[in-house]
Order: C-alpha cells, then sequence, then structure tokens
C-alpha cells in the first residue's frame, strides 16, 4: 500500500506558486481568493465553532453554512452573507461534503455557482485554489497527473517525475479539490472522476503505485444546466454527484437590485453616464425576462410560452448596459424603451421560427394590455417588424 | 359491544330525569341519532354547586390511574395517534370519547365494517338545504379514528362528544365549519400550536411539531400528552377561548357529555379530543352554566353519514380544520414498523423507477445518508419530510424539481381513497336529486322514452341543465337524441331511462359535493384542470354552459387559456375556436353569463393571428387542404367575435380596416403600434380590432410566396368576400398567382381556393369578367406536359358549380374576351355608373328602415 504522503507533498519542486502553504501576497492581486479576502471572518467562526468537525475541516458543517449564509457569532463578530438565497440550498451542499458524495453545482449562468464553490472549498478546507477549470480541451492530466519530461528522459518514471493535478493533490492532503464547468470536459475525460469519486483512488499503472484519498477529500463541481447537451455526463459519473441546482433570483425586487449595482458597477468601468431615471427601464426588463422565463405573468393569470433562450440575470444586466451605452452615446442620455427593446429582442429571439412566434404571442397578449407599457410595446414593434 | 354504540338512547333511559328545559325538549325530539339531549340528566344535584371533577383538575393525564384518561391530540397527527392506542392498551377504559358531532353515535358501527377504509369523513348536511354541509374527516392516522376502531375492537362504548351538528349547521355564520380552527389557525385566532412553537424558539410550527412529537421513535409515546396538556393549560390561561368563542359552547357541551359517562362508566373513560380543549376539560364548572351556554342554540334538522375521502381532500382543511400538508408522509409515519426514513427513500425509488427515471440502490442509501447528516446539521432529532425532500431532490431527482413534483403529488400528497360500506346512510346528492326530481316532475323510470324540452320554458329550461350536470357527474340517466335537433336551435331531446346501477352513480358522484349543481361545478373544475388536450376543455367548456354552471366557468376558462397559451400547434387553436365561439353564442341565447368566455376566444383569435401565417408556410396538399378548411371556420368564428357587441378583449388598436381598395396601403396593415397615429380613447375597443388583426393576417396569406397556392387563394378569396379588397387588388393578386413562372399545379390550386367550392365561387367569375379573363387567358397558356397534371384539380374545382353557372361561364368564355369593359374596370364594377347617384340611393332608405325596424323611417338620419 503506497503512503500516499510520499506523493508531491506541497512545495516539492512541481508547484506553481498558487500551491497550498505558500499564501499569495494578498495586497496587490487584483481579486484575492476568498480564504485571504474573508480570513478574518473564517478565523472568528474557528474560534467560536465548538461543533464536531468531519476529519480535516476547518470548520463544522454549521459554521460552513453560516459563513456562507451570514450571521453574527456569539463575540459579536459579524459574518457577511456570501450567498443570497434559499438557506435549503447551502445546507443540502455543505451536507453533501460532510457526507463525502461529491457536489454538483448546477444553474443557468450568473446563478453565483463559482462563487459558492469557491467559498465552499475555502470555508471547508481553507483553500479555494485545487481548481480544474473545465474546457473542450481539458487533457486527462489536468485531473489525473502529468510528467516532468525532463525527469523522465533523465532518471526514468519514478514518483519525481510526476506532475500531479490538483485532484490528485486534494487527495492526497484531504482537501476540496474544483472542478469548473465539467460539462464542457469532454466525454472520456470526464469519467477518469468516476474511479476517484467512488473508489477514492487514482491508480498510476506506470510506477504500479496508486494514490489513495485520505480522509477529507470531496470534490464541487459546477456546470451549466442550459448546456447539459455540450458533454453531457455519464449516468454512472452523474449518480457519484449529488446535484443542488441554484435557482435565479426568487423575487423580482431581489432581481431588480441585483441587476442595477451590476449596471452601475459595469457602467462606472465603461465611463457611460449614471442612470437617472433608468430604474423603471430596468424593472420592465426584469419583469419581461422572468416573465419569459416563469411562463406567467407576475400577477399570476395569464400563461405566457418560454423562449429557448436562458434569459437569465445576466443577460438582463447585458441588455440594460447595452440599452444604457444606446442612450449615452445616440440618444439624449436617458434610457428609454426603444434603447432596450433590440436588447430584449436579441436575447429573447434565439431561434428565428420559434422563438420569434413566442415573442410576438407576448407582445400581443400581455404587453399591449398592460397600462403603461404603450411606448415600450411601439418600440418592441419597430425592431420586431 | 357495537350494540352499545348503535343504541345511544337505551343507556340514557335510566338516568334521573329532571324536567327538561325546551331546548333540550327539542334536542330529544331531533330525528335519529342526536343524543345530546340526555346529557341533561347527567348530574342532577350538582346543579346548584360546582362540581369537583376529582381526578380532573389539574390536567388528568394518561398516567393518572384516578380519573379519566384525558388525551389531547393533534388532529390527523400520526404521533397522536400512536400515542392514543398506547395509552388505550394500557389503561383499556370502557368508554372513548371522541371529539365529533354527538349525532354520528349511530354511526360509529359502521367504522367496524370491513368495507369501511379510511380515509373516509363524517358528513353531516341540514335535511331541507343539502347545500349547508360539515365534513369531519379522518384518514387512518387520524387519532380519532384509532380511537374508535380500538373502542369497537375492544368491545368499548362510543360517544361523539361535541356540540350535535344540528346546532353547528343552524349558526347563522356560515364559517362555522369550514373555517373553524382547532389547534392550527390563521388570521386573528391564534394558533396554538405556533405560539408553543414560538416560545421553544422555532419559527416553523410545523417543524417544532414534527420535532416533538411526529419524530420520537424512542420512549413513551404517551409522553407528549403530558406536556402538551401542560402547555395548552398555560395558553388558555393567557389567551382563553383565543379568538375561537364558540369554543366555550362546545367545550361545554363536551363537559356534559363528559359528566354522562362518568355517570354511566365511572373513571374508566378516555376523552380524544383537540389538545386545545383539554384545559376547558377539567375547569371546575357547574353542569347549570354550561347548560346555559348551550340554551337556545339555533338548530336544523341535520342529518350525519359517512363519505369517503381522500389524502388529497385531506390536504385542505375543512371540518375538523386542521389540513394537513402531507397526509401521505403522515400516513407513512404511522404505517411504517421500524426506520421510516429508508422505507420513504425506497417507496421514492420505486415511484421513480415505474415512471422510467433510473434510481439504483445505492442511490436510496446516499439519499438516506444526506438526509440523516441534514438532520444533524439542522439540529433535529431525525430527518424529517424537510430534510427527505431535499435529499431526494439532491439524490434521486439529481437537482431537478420535475420528478420532485410527481414525488410530492404521488407520495407527500398520495392518490389514496377512501371505501364506504354499502349500509351507509344515503348521501345528500341523492336527496338533493331527488328533491330536483319531484320540483321538475320527472320521474326517474327504468323504460326508455324520449323527452323533448324547449329550452324558452322555465322548467324545460331547468331539467335541460339537471340532465347536462347529472351527465357531467358521470351519471348518464339521459343521453341526447341524436340527429334530432342541434344544440343551437331552442329544442333538445332527450332519451330517458333510470337504470338501477345508476344509484351506485349517484353515491358515487357524493364525494363531489352535496348537491347536483355543486357536485358538477366541483366535478367539471376537477377535469377542467385534469385536461390536457385543448379540445377537451373547448368541449367542457360547452358542457358547463350547457348545464349552466356558471360557477366552473372560471376555473375551465382559466385552464383554457392557459393550454392555450402553451400549446404550439396553431391548428389546435383553430381547431378549438370554432367551438368556443358556437358556444359563446348557444351562452348568448340561454342567458349565461359569457364573458370570461368571450375573452378566453378572444386571447384565442389573437394567438391564432400570431401563429397562423408561419404555419401555413410549406404544407404539403394534404395538409393545406386541412388548413383550408380551418381557415374558413377560423374565418366564420372571428367573425362571430366581432359581431358580439359587448365583446371587450381589451384590443386597443387604433387602426381601423382597411376600405376595399385602399391603394396607400398595400402592405402589412396591423401597425397598431404605429407612433404616428395615437390610438382614438373614444373608439370602442375590441372586435373591430380583432377583425383588423384579422385581415392583416389574411392579407400576410394571400401575399406570401411561401404559402401553398389553395391557402393564398382562399385568402385572397375571403378579403374580397368581407371587402376588404377590392376587383382591382384581387386582379393583381390572381395575374400574381397565375403569371408564367409559376408552377402550374400551384395555380390550379390558388384557383381551386379562389372560386373553388359551392360558396359562389362561380358567379364571382361570371359577374367579373376581368378575373374570368384571367383564368381563361392563364389556361390557355399551360404547357400541354403539365395541363394533364391540374387538369382532375379543374374540374373538381369547376365541378362544383350548379349547372346553370357552369352554362353561363362557358358560354362567356366561347364569347371571347369583352375587351371594351375591361378598360374601364378599374374605376367601377360592371354594371355600374362611374360614380355614385346619391340621390337615387338615398331613396332605398325609408323602406330598408321599415324592414329592419330602425328608427329613422323619415329617412331624415344620415345613413349610419
Amino acid at each position: 500500500m503506497p503512503v500516499p504522503e510520499t506523493i508531491a507533498t506541497p512545495g516539492s519542486g512541481v508547484e506553481t506558486d498558487t500551491g497550498p502553504g505558500r499564501p499569495q501576497t494578498t495586497a496587490e492581486a487584483l481579486r484575492p481568493h476568498a480564504e485571504h479576502a474573508f480570513a478574518r471572518e473564517l478565523a472568528a467562526l474557528a474560534a467560536a465553532d465548538d461543533r464536531p468537525r468531519p476529519a480535516r475541516w476547518r470548520l463544522s458543517p454549521w459554521a460552513v453554512a453560516t459563513y456562507l449564509l451570514g450571521g453574527t457569532l456569539p463575540d459579536g463578530t459579524v459574518i457577511t452573507p456570501k450567498y443570497v438565497g434559499p438557506r435549503r440550498i447551502v445546507e443540502v451542499a455543505v451536507t453533501t461534503l460532510a457526507t463525502d458524495r461529491a457536489l454538483l453545482l448546477l444553474g443557468v449562468p450568473g446563478t453565483a455557482k463559482t462563487w459558492v464553490s469557491e467559498h465552499l472549498a475555502a470555508a471547508v478546507s481553507g483553500d479555494s485554489t485545487l481548481l480544474v477549470q473545465g474546457t473542450a480541451g481539458t487533457p486527462e492530466e489536468a485531473i489525473r497527473y502529468g510528467w516532468n519530461y525532463a525527469q523522465l528522459l533523465a532518471h526514468g518514471p519514478s514518483r519525481d517525475a510526476l506532475v500531479p493535478s490538483p485532484v490528485m493533490r486534494a487527495m492526497t492532503q484531504g482537501m476540496t479539490a474544483r472542478v469548473e464547468e465539467l460539462t464542457r470536459i469532454p466525454a472520456d475525460v470526464q469519467d477518469t472522476l468516476i474511479t476517484i469519486l467512488s473508489e477514492k483512488t487514482l491508480p498510476v499503472p506506470e510506477l504500479g503505485q496508486e494514490v489513495q484519498a485520505v480522509p477529507g477529500f470531496n470534490l464541487i463541481a459546477t456546470a451549466n444546466d442550459r448546456d447539459r447537451g455540450v458533454n453531457e455526463l455519464s449516468s454512472a459519473l452523474r449518480r457519484r454527484f449529488n446535484t443542488v441546482v441554484l435557482p435565479l433570483p426568487a423575487t423580482p425586487e431581489a432581481e431588480v437590485d441585483i441587476v442595477s449595482r451590476r449596471v452601475e458597477q459595469l457602467g462606472r468601468s465603461l465611463e457611460l453616464p449614471a442612470l437617472p431615471d433608468g430604474a423603471d427601464e430596468i424593472r420592465r426588463v426584469v419583469t419581461v425576462f422572468r416573465e419569459l422565463r416563469d411562463g406567467v405573468t407576475t400577477d399570476g393569470r395569464t400563461r405566457v410560452k418560454s423562449p429557448s433562450g436562458t434569459l437569465s440575470t445576466a443577460e438582463a444586466i447585458s441588455v440594460v448596459t447595452g440599452g444604457l451605452a444606446l442612450a449615452a452615446h445616440f440618444g439624449d442620455g436617458v434610457l428609454r424603451p426603444a434603447d432596450v427593446a433590440a436588447g430584449i429582442l436579441g436575447a429573447v429571439v434565439r431561434d428565428p421560427a420559434a422563438d420569434g412566434v413566442v415573442w410576438q404571442e407576448y407582445l400581443e397578449t400581455v404587453v399591449r394590455e398592460r397600462d403603461g407599457w404603450k411606448d415600450f410595446y411601439r418600440a418592441c414593434r419597430e425592431v420586431s417588424a | 359491544m357495537t350494540a352499545t354504540a348503535t343504541t345511544p338512547d337505551a343507556d340514557r333511559v335510566p338516568d334521573p330525569s329532571r324536567a327538561p328545559d325546551a331546548h333540550e325538549a327539542s334536542h330529544s325530539g331531533s330525528g335519529s341519532g342526536s343524543g345530546s339531549g340526555s346529557d341533561s340528566g347527567s348530574a342532577g344535584p350538582a346543579d346548584a354547586a360546582p362540581t369537583a371533577d376529582p381526578g380532573l383538575g389539574s390536567g388528568g393525564l394518561a398516567a393518572r390511574p384516578d380519573g379519566p384518561l384525558l388525551l389531547g391530540v393533534r388532529h390527523h397527527g400520526p404521533g397522536s395517534a400512536r400515542g392514543v392506542r398506547a395509552a388505550l392498551d394500557a389503561v383499556r377504559p370502557d368508554a372513548v370519547l371522541v371529539e365529533g358531532p354527538a349525532e354520528a353515535d349511530a354511526l360509529v358501527a359502521l367504522a367496524a365494517d370491513p368495507d369501511m377504509r379510511p380515509p373516509v369523513a363524517l358528513l353531516a348536511h341540514a335535511v331541507d338545504d343539502p347545500g349547508r354541509a360539515a365534513f369531519w374527516p379522518m384518514a387512518a392516522f387520524s387519532p380519532e379514528w384509532v380511537a374508535i376502531r380500538w373502542a369497537l375492537d375492544h368491545g368499548a362504548a362510543v360517544r361523539f362528544v361535541d356540540l350535535p351538528a344540528a346546532h353547528t349547521l343552524a349558526a347563522a355564520d356560515p364559517t362555522w365549519t369550514d373555517e373553524e380552527d382547532e389547534v392550527s389557525g390563521s388570521g386573528l385566532r391564534i394558533d396554538p400550536v405556533a405560539e408553543l412553537a414560538r416560545a421553544a424558539g422555532y419559527e416553523d410550527a410545523e417543524r417544532w411539531w414534527e420535532d416533538v412529537v411526529e419524530l420520537r421513535a424512542d420512549g413513551d409515546p404517551t409522553a407528549p400528552f403530558t406536556a402538551l396538556a401542560e402547555a395548552m393549560g398555560a395558553l388558555r390561561e393567557t389567551y382563553g377561548h383565543g379568538g375561537h368563542p364558540r369554543d366555550l359552547v362546545r367545550e361545554a357541551h363536551m363537559r356534559l357529555k363528559l359528566r354522562a359517562a362518568r355517570k354511566e362508566f365511572g373513571d374508566s373513560v378516555a376523552v380524544v379530543c383537540g389538545a386545545w380543549h383539554l384545559p376547558a376539560l377539567t375547569r371546575r364548572t357547574t353542569v347549570a352554566a354550561d347548560k346555559a351556554l348551550l340554551k337556545g342554540l339555533p338548530r336544523a334538522k341535520a342529518e350525519l353519514t359517512w363519505v369517503p375521502w381522500t389524502h388529497r381532500r385531506l390536504a385542505r382543511r375543512s371540518g375538523y380544520g386542521a389540513g394537513i400538508d402531507a397526509p401521505g408522509w403522515y400516513a407513512h409515519l404511522f404505517a411504517a414498523p421500524d426506520r421510516p426514513v429508508e422505507r420513504w427513500m425506497t417507496k421514492v425509488a420505486g415511484l421513480l423507477r415505474a415512471e422510467d427515471h433510473p434510481v439504483s440502490s445505492a442511490h436510496v442509501i446516499e439519499a438516506v445518508r444526506l438526509a440523516e447528516t441534514l438532520a444533524a446539521l439542522r439540529g433535529r432529532p431525525r430527518p424529517g419530510l424537510d430534510e427527505t425532500t431535499d435529499a431526494v431532490r439532491a439524490v434521486l431527482c439529481e437537482g431537478s424539481d420535475v420528478p420532485l413534483d410527481l414525488v410530492r403529488d404521488r407520495l407527500v400528497v398520495g392518490d389514496v381513497l377512501g371505501e364506504v360500506p354499502a349500509a351507509a346512510p344515503a348521501v345528500p346528492l341523492q336527496r338533493d336529486l331527488a328533491r330536483r326530481q319531484r320540483t321538475l316532475r320527472l320521474k326517474p323510470e327504468a323504460q326508455e322514452r324520449e323527452l323533448g324540452l324547449d329550452l324558452r320554458k322555465d322548467t324545460d329550461g331547468e331539467r335541460s341543465r339537471l340532465l347536462h350536470r347529472l351527465r357531467l357527474l358521470g351519471v348518464p340517466w339521459g343521453e341526447p337524441a341524436a340527429g334530432r335537433s342541434g344544440t343551437g336551435t331552442f329544442r333538445e331531446t332527450w332519451r330517458l331511462r333510470w337504470e338501477p346501477e345508476l344509484h351506485v352513480r349517484v353515491a358515487e358522484a357524493g364525494v363531489w359535493g352535496t348537491t347536483v349543481e355543486a357536485a358538477a361545478t366541483a366535478r367539471a373544475e376537477s377535469r377542467a384542470l385534469a385536461a390536457t388536450a385543448l379540445g377537451d376543455i373547448t368541449a367542457l367548456a360547452e358542457q358547463c354552459l350547457l348545464a349552466g354552471l356558471t360557477d366552473a366557468l372560471p376555473v375551465v376558462m382559466r385552464a383554457l387559456a392557459d393550454r392555450a397559451a402553451l400549446d404550439t400547434d396553431v391548428a389546435h387553436l383553430a381547431q378549438a375556436l370554432p367551438a368556443l365561439a358556437r358556444a359563446l353564442r348557444y351562452g348568448d341565447v340561454r342567458g349565461t353569463g359569457t364573458t370570461a368566455l368571450g375573452e378566453v376566444a378572444a386571447g384565442l383569435a389573437e394567438r391564432i393571428c400570431v401563429g397562423l401565417p408561419p404555419a401555413c408556410a410549406a404544407l404539403d396538399t394534404d395538409a393545406a387542404a386541412q388548413m383550408r378548411d380551418r381557415l374558413d371556420a377560423v374565418h366564420t368564428s372571428i367573425g362571430l367575435l366581432a359581431d358580439r357587441p359587448e365583446s371587450a378583449n381589451g384590443l386597443d388598436d387604433p387602426d381601423r380596416p382597411d376600405r376595399p381598395g385602399d391603394p396607400d396601403r398595400p402592405g402589412d396593415p396591423d401597425r397598431p403600434g404605429d407612433p404616428g397615429r395615437p390610438g382614438d380613447p373614444g373608439r370602442p375597443r375590441g372586435a373591430d380590432g380583432l377583425l383588423h388583426r384579422w385581415v392583416g393576417v389574411l392579407r400576410v396569406l394571400a401575399g406570401r410566396e411561401r404559402v401553398p397556392g389553395v391557402l393564398r387563394g382562399r385568402a385572397a378569396r375571403l378579403l374580397v368576400d368581407g371587402g376588404w379588397v377590392g376587383g382591382g387588388e384581387a386582379g393583381r393578386l390572381m395575374s400574381r398567382a397565375l403569371s408564367p413562372g409559376v408552377p402550374p399545379g400551384d395555380a390550379a390550386g390558388w384557383i381551386d381556393g379562389f372560386v373553388g367550392g359551392a360558396s359562389g365561387g362561380g358567379l364571382l367569375l361570371v359577374h367579373d369578367e376581368r378575373l374570368l379573363g384571367l383564368v381563361d387567358a392563364w389556361l390557355t397558356s399551360v404547357p400541354a406536359g403539365a395541363f394533364a397534371d391540374v387538369l382532375p384539380l379543374l374540374r373538381r374545382t369547376f365541378s362544383g358549380y350548379e349547372q346553370g353557372v357552369r352554362r353561363t361561364l362557358g358560354e362567356l368564355v366561347a364569347r371571347g374576351p369583352a375587351h371594351g369593359r375591361a378598360a374601364a374596370y378599374d374605376t367601377f364594377p360592371p354594371g355600374f355608373a362611374p360614380t355614385p347617384d346619391p340621390a337615387r340611393a338615398d331613396a332605398v332608405l325609408p323602406l330598408l328602415h321599415l324592414i329592419l325596424g330602425t328608427p329613422g323611417t323619415l329617412g331624415t338620419e344620415a345613413p349610419a
């Protein structure tokens, strides 16, 4: 039985400088990692946390949930909420990690999947950097291990010549590994995870050895559930995961809030003029998106068809930002219905045949009869024609 | 011992009789099963002085050997039910007193019938008004049911101690039974469980209850009774009746019944009632005071029976007022001998597998682990419904809510349907039906006979509605006689035949309601919600109108609008519209309110207008022929809808329909959003807008190349018939369709669509020689090879004409083109002067007014 620790201990010379045990100087980083940005909160939680912790966990499951959802500790430390959404979701996610099942976070783009996964890893293992970014070109080495060819040629196959992947490092150290965009990874590469997740072991046939995970190892994957078709998970892999779907904002107010905040931030970096009276237009965009997404009007009285696009909050943000740019550069600086109409049309009508009908029906049966929406209706008719 | 229960008055005979007051006299005189009158004798000497109830003074409980066993429960709480069973097994009382209408004593024996399967409900209804009814539902896991069954199995007597239904039904406040709250409440009334949960630091009352009662697997199942009784005692001290003033009256009655029972059975009595009432039962009061409370209550003649119930209805609050969200889950908790979570997950896996979701045993194992860890994280003793649901979602359903909804529907709520033995008294629906049969003089006869109804007469109209309602309820007493008369006339013919099994059907239909109308309404609503095909719902809407079920219409219409919104096949919509338009017309004839129907029909038409042009593109010959029929049907329906003067469908269209031959609006005419032409607010909304949009659709169809010729031709023809395009434009359309490059088959299709059929197409050609000339010119230019292909189609087109038309056409063609007249064609129609002569036209007006019966016979008004 090989001793896992003998392979690739921290700082064994094959690591990049993002490795654990080598904290990045956070002061100059453009975007510090979660465990650095919230180091104070994590420390306070660890100090106040007297509940049982699973092996190698920095915090108890309860404290991890508190870290994500926010709260106030007995000593008065305020924990800021990292995720605003149903408590249930965070609890299920944390519990999944505690039962050493892998966690799959699903959701349309812009639902904070990566954000949640980073903070979970930071709170559970104190390290969110054991990350594999999934792309169509992600090779098997990114999940298993690679070789340092200079070493390999000079000394032959040995552990020194092995370059461990983030997943392998997490296994040996009992940490949380992260895989982003799992469904973008080619199916044959995805399946290398099956052995890792079910038998918690990674064979190294070249050396006739294997790497066994130590307690505390787990894996968080994120995937875009609109892109399921890209490389859908095999059912063998799928059943190794507990799935948590991150929802879109529950209330229109929350969504309007998110959109206005993000639009303001983006507008500032694009040096667009601030929104003077655009809140109405934002509310309108959010309303249109929500109604088409949910398939029912906000008053719950009329059903509408849903188009094929995702209509996520992120898209609403880009529609409003685009409209704002239009108003600033070609209009009078005030966000008007005509400025957002074209953007909405582009977001809604992805498939010209089917979505066109959906949009027309929505216009004629919902928008036209709504009080105060006449100018918006006209603007939409103009761009649709 | 069931005999005791069936003859409740027997054991009351020896009671020392005091002079009963008037109120009580009327009690004992009320119909069968009303046992409340006999309570009076129970405490003769105690009238003056407060009764000291030894053993009841301080919340007497399961463990007390020296007093009645008081079991405060939560209705439909499986934990309570288990506790009740354990406590009864331990104490073995001679009599069990159960919260429920006092008259139900007579029905207790039925509970032991092997054909009786919960969930069932005690139904009380006023004899003279079956619509006034109250239900006391009981599931297998209801403490009341457990107590009744225990008593019947062990030979103990059963008494219902709550206020007689005669009083509850007569109460002035109709919400007396429907919204009465016992343990869980709403509004201003306090909710005791919520209060206790708040005191315990829980936000969610259900969760607190689950934690402290339902999820306790270990230890003494009767332990919660003590704690609950004390807690309720404290609550009642603080809140009094807590917003349930009638509880005081009911509790007075319960106390009287308890005294009577103790007189008869001594202390070997158990009481099963809502925990909320427990403190009141142990209060020291005088018999006189209690009787004073009960004095002068209004009363109605009430009858009781058992009716089958469903889990789905348990999920609604009624009767006991304690609706529960998860009857299936509670039933499972009650029935599972051990390891409830494991068993539940296995059930869920079974359901999902049956629905073709791949679920392995490994999934089940992980789901159980997740649920248990979640419970630990949330600090709960064992996984509750929340935890199991979260685990099912994350593991078994792979995060999707779609299979989870299935689990909720089939398992958490469940499809359990109770059964009631045939010996149960008749359901009120039967009485209502009998009453209607009497008033309408429609005797149920086994002999088949025909019945002709003239709907303009009130009685006949009522009869027709009754028969239609019964058909909706699945009681086919009358079948509409086919072929004799359409539904559109004032006459209806029915074939009546009463088969014996219809009695059973009526009894079955009893679950839907207590009167024929209410039951038919409930049934129609439920069918509307369950229907998936659009056509089914339109048919249902038609039935509702025929049956005069105006209350069901909003639900049906809502379902219809929802289905229509989600249906992507315009053909379905187009099929549904004619039935609706028809129904609308009959609804008008029968004087039924049809505003909702009109709105939905207009919405449907609107969707057809949007979806029709894309749906008409690229069709083959057969599909095009079908679509042509639909086009005609929709056209007729929209004409009907537009004719309705009151049809305000919310459309607001600033443009009017085009005038015939308006030359500067040749393109897409429906541009209601045109900012340059603001809408005129004074213009009537609706019908015009719809018609106008439809004209726009027809124009698009007539002008679009990818639409098959037959449809283009048909659209052009409809436009010509409606006067929306003039002869000039029709000619342009035709010459475009028949231009040399067009495939002959397509052109022949166009001709078929335009002038085909017996609907006057031939006359059009006879009177419009220019159109005839176009056809003629095209026909002579068809190449010889293609002529054989188009011949069958043309032959079919022209053979539909009447003989006279065919002959005239032949003569016209033989005479050759009329060159001289065609030149002036564009300015005026053949046979007319270039300009109208107003004087000659006005001369017709007086006669027209006379014929139409409109005012202005003097001809002074301007033509409308």
